[in-house]
């Protein structure tokens, strides 16, 4: 196949599709999905989906834009863009990321370092559109002349060629959710320059000026979660009835008696853990009522609205739901009068709410937060609890999700966790800050409407595949359970997801899970065989 | 007359030179407080940047004193500005060519530095020769090394930057008309200066004798027996101010915007202390009047982000 020519004065030329998505172009997965027949053939979109939405970007959709009805309907999308571009360039609409913007609007020096860290635009077999120079380009263009410099004789001859027309606004709009916001391009870049931060203030001009927004993390994520109480749609009495439920599963495993604290006033630490664990993953929360009861911490969960979701997906495409979301967790940590609050096992809501809301909350809302990994290595390496590494006794490789790791630095306390209670732990390559995403990340774990899930698992999450083949390359063997700690609710969703896409647990016994029910499966008073051996 | 005019051109681009460092520097540096936004590895966390850790890994980090080492910051930001640390590890390719371009510049700025001290020794009536005293003979030589390397690496690497964005086509098709000009600008100027001196001033005295005027503020007429200035040294002289001027109006200012995206976004973990700097910041950020559109804000332009922080989406049933 040849590769693809694509230049940035394309984005704005109508064609059927900017670019394709061609499973041979992709790069070749290692042993033992090197056959090509390991990727499925990439499915092209319904009928139904090419007429009713606008898909001229590539193969996939992920914000599905209803086609305009007529070439008003077109025009006034358009001249929103325009408004939304020139509101995002002011200190009063945009204030949270002006400067880092501004700065990286001004100095990329187009040298291409960073499309070599890019995860995506390797897996796809270098698809010049998923470079990430590609979107900042366009958007960079966009600036120029509509923002900047309002046109003028040296205005092309000095930033370049580019037509704002409806092509280029779809377009723009669905080639921001073709990144996973995880910065490793920012990471690369000499000067400086971040195409993530781009990626994500493109988002955010579509969310907060056209109402424009993946509806996973829109209308089903957060709006769903101011409303009721979490994406999951869970409810404070479903919360707690669940929660019951998981108290009694983990006791009749365990042999202890497990009770969740609720609403405790007074309590050193409230815990906010993504509530897709309760649902998805439920001996999650199981295993940290296990180590927290028998650390003897002072602890609480909240069944206020909001609170019992420690989620923030605001954090991905919009600052005001951004806000509204780490307010309400701030007030209630207040209310509750807890000394701290703990993250869950949850990348971006320990990002949203530790590091990114830090300059949202002031006065007596500014409520310390801590990483649950900092918490869980001052319980082990107390000695609070007892292990015994001996049940840990089967390969275990750790997946560093970016919003904790390169985005934090929260790097080590789960390494030290992991090298005192699994004997058989190895690092993936590259680790720690240098990590690959899981091709989840900003929301797209949680996203699969039309043939989005395919997407992930053929392109963004491929990287991640190849990591973790790589970790167990010489223990393959289906006889061999192997297991990927995986200390986060999103990036869990995505490896479920990849797993169940390539049957990795079927044909090669590699099973994923949190850090805690590792911990909880080594505890010496705790009844053996905490991890259950099947795909969930 | 005529040096007097390339007296006047060298002030007045060395003016538009710092004018327009500091007018960016200011204005980069007067916006408002942003979110924060750091990237690990962070330089200055003290035993931690080997391996990218931050102060959260602390249990009740809150409780405890920050500790941030200059040691640290200067080990990544040397080597980054003096040898593209970065290009090298992430793009080797493209460091061959853009290592001599840069390290080139550095050099031609030692140059400067050298010519400067010699047109000071020269009207203080001391020799820079061959011949002279020993700080004259080492002014002499190093100013002839420093002086051939600098323009030789400056335009080895502006002619492979420019053959790689003419003829590579994915970095072709990044580049625009003005970044062509910019490094065709570089090759003119470095390749005129290159000539001028390996043809009529080949031990740069005729240079350090035009410094020692800049430096003493001579504008008187040349003497017939002096050579100075030969055209071709004019010519360079021109050149040379001219794009002196013009780099940091463009996005080759990136020389020193490139610390603000450092310290004041990659490296910038300060926390928000209850009653400190960043806090009283954000107090006044937040009472900025919010004008987005969409139906989950309806930004009036009279709210402020409080306002919008604190409605929810309560809005939405209306």
């Amino acid at each position: 196949m040849t590769k693809q020519r694509i230049t940035i004065e394309d984005i704005s030329k109508p064609s059927p599709k900017l670019a394709e998505l061609r499973k041979e172009d992709f790069k070749p997965l290692p042993p033992p999905l090197d056959r090509p027949d390991a990727t499925p053939d990439f499915p092209p979109l319904s009928e139904k989906a090419e007429e009713q939405y606008e898909t001229s970007l590539d193969d996939t959709l992920a914000v599905s834009i209803p086609k305009p009805k007529n070439k008003q309907e077109e025009d006034e999308l358009v001249a929103k863009f325009l408004s939304g571009l020139q509101k995002l360039f002011t200190k009063e609409n945009n204030w949270t990321f002006l400067q880092p913007l501004l700065l990286s609007m001004e100095h990329c020096a187009t040298c291409h370092t960073c499309s070599d860290s890019c995860h995506i635009y390797e897996a796809s077999g270098r698809n010049p559109i998923y470079r990430p120079a590609y979107r900042s380009e366009v958007f960079r263009r966009l600036y120029k002349k509509y923002v900047k410099s309002k046109g003028g004789l040296l205005q092309a001859w000095r930033d370049g060629e580019i037509e704002l027309n409806w092509t280029t606004v779809a377009r723009l709009a669905e080639l921001a959710y073709r990144c996973n916001l995880c910065r490793r391009c920012a990471q690369t870049c000499p000067i400086g320059v971040d195409n993530g931060l781009i990626g994500h203030e493109i988002r955010k001009l579509f969310s907060q000026e056209l109402g424009i927004a993946a509806k996973e993390l829109h209308e089903h994520g957060s709006v769903l979660q101011l409303k009721v109480g979490s994406s999951t749609g869970m409810n404070a009495v479903v919360v707690k009835d669940n929660v019951e439920f998981i108290d009694e599963d983990v006791s009749e495993k365990t042999g202890m008696t497990i009770t969740t604290p609720w609403d405790k006033e007074g309590a050193d630490i409230l815990l906010l853990h993504n509530a897709g664990e309760i649902l998805s993953w439920p001996m999650n929360p199981g295993a940290f009522a296990v180590i927290f009861e028998s650390a003897g911490l002072s602890w609480t969960m909240s069944s206020e609205l909001v609170a019992y979701d420690g989620i923030n997906y605001g954090l991905w495409y919009d600052d005001a739901q951004f806000a509204r979301v780490a307010l309400k967790h701030a007030e209630i940590a207040k209310k509750l009068k807890v000394k701290k609050i703990v993250l869950g096992e949850c990348g971006h809501a320990h990002k949203a709410l530790t590091v990114i809301a830090d300059r949202v909350l002031t006065g007596d809302l500014n409520i310390p937060r801590e990483s649950c990994m900092v918490t869980l290595e001052e319980i082990i390496s107390s000695g609070r609890i007892k292990v015994d590494p001996e049940r840990n006794d089967f390969p275990v490789t750790l997946h560093d999700p970016c919003n904790l790791v390169r985005l934090m630095g929260i790097v080590e306390p789960q390494r030290r966790i992991l090298r005192k209670i699994a004997p058989r732990f190895r690092e993936m390559e590259p680790h720690g800050v240098h990590n690959y995403c899981c091709g989840g990340g900003s929301g797209f774990a949680i996203m699969s409407g039309h043939n989005f899930a395919d997407w992930r698992n053929q392109i963004s999450g491929r990287k991640k595949l190849e990591q973790i083949l790589n970790a167990f390359k010489d223990e393959l063997d289906p006889s061999i359970k192997k297991f990927v700690c995986t200390p986060c609710s999103n990036c869990k969703g995505q490896l479920r997801d990849l797993f169940n896409y390539y049957d990795l647990w079927e044909k090669h016994s590699i099973l994923y899970d949190g850090l805690v029910e590792l911990i909880v499966n080594c505890m010496s008073d705790v009844e053996p065989g905490f991890i259950e051996w099947e795909m969930h | 007359m005529a040096v007097s005019i390339l007296l006047v051109m060298v002030y007045a681009s060395v003016a538009v030179f710092l004018a327009a460092i500091v007018y960016r520097a200011v204005k980069i540096a007067r916006l408002p407080i942003h979110l924060r936004w750091e990237l690990y590895p962070v330089a200055h966390e003290k035993g931690r940047a080997s391996y990218g850790g931050s102060y959260l890994e602390e249990p009740d980090w809150w409780t405890k004193p920050r500790e941030s080492s200059l040691i640290g910051e200067l080990k990544v930001m040397i080597p980054e500005i003096l040898f593209l640390a970065g290009v090298w590890e992430h793009n080797r390719k493209h460091w061959f060519r853009s290592f001599p371009f840069h390290f080139g510049l550095y050099v031609l700025a030692g140059l400067i530095v050298l010519l400067l001290i010699g047109g000071i020794t020269t009207a203080a009536g001391a020799s820079v020769s061959a011949d002279g005293n020993l700080m004259g003979k080492a002014l002499y030589h190093l100013t002839y090394l420093i002086g051939y390397a600098g323009l030789g690496l400056g335009l080895v690497g502006s002619l492979a930057l420019l053959a790689r964005r003419a003829f590579d086509e994915d970095y072709r098709e990044y580049t625009k008309k003005a970044d062509f000009f910019n490094l065709g600008f570089f090759v003119v100027t470095l390749a005129v200066a290159l000539a001028a001196h390996a043809l009529a001033d080949p031990d740069f005295s005729g240079l350090r004798a035009f410094f020692a005027r800049l430096i003493t503020f001579d504008f008187s007429p040349i003497e017939a027996t002096v050579t100075f200035p030969t055209a071709l040294t004019a010519v360079e002289i021109i050149l040379a101010s001219l794009l002196l001027a013009y780099i940091p109006l463009t996005h080759m200012s990136h020389f020193f915007t490139k610390w603000f995206m450092y310290h004041d976004i990659r490296w910038s973990d300060e926390p928000n202390i209850a009653g400190g700097k960043i806090e009283r910041q954000i107090t006044a950020v937040l009472q900025y009047p919010v004008s987005w559109s969409a139906s989950h804000i309806r930004g009036d332009g009279k709210k402020n982000w409080v306002d919008v922080a604190t409605s929810g989406v309560e809005e939405d049933k209306e």
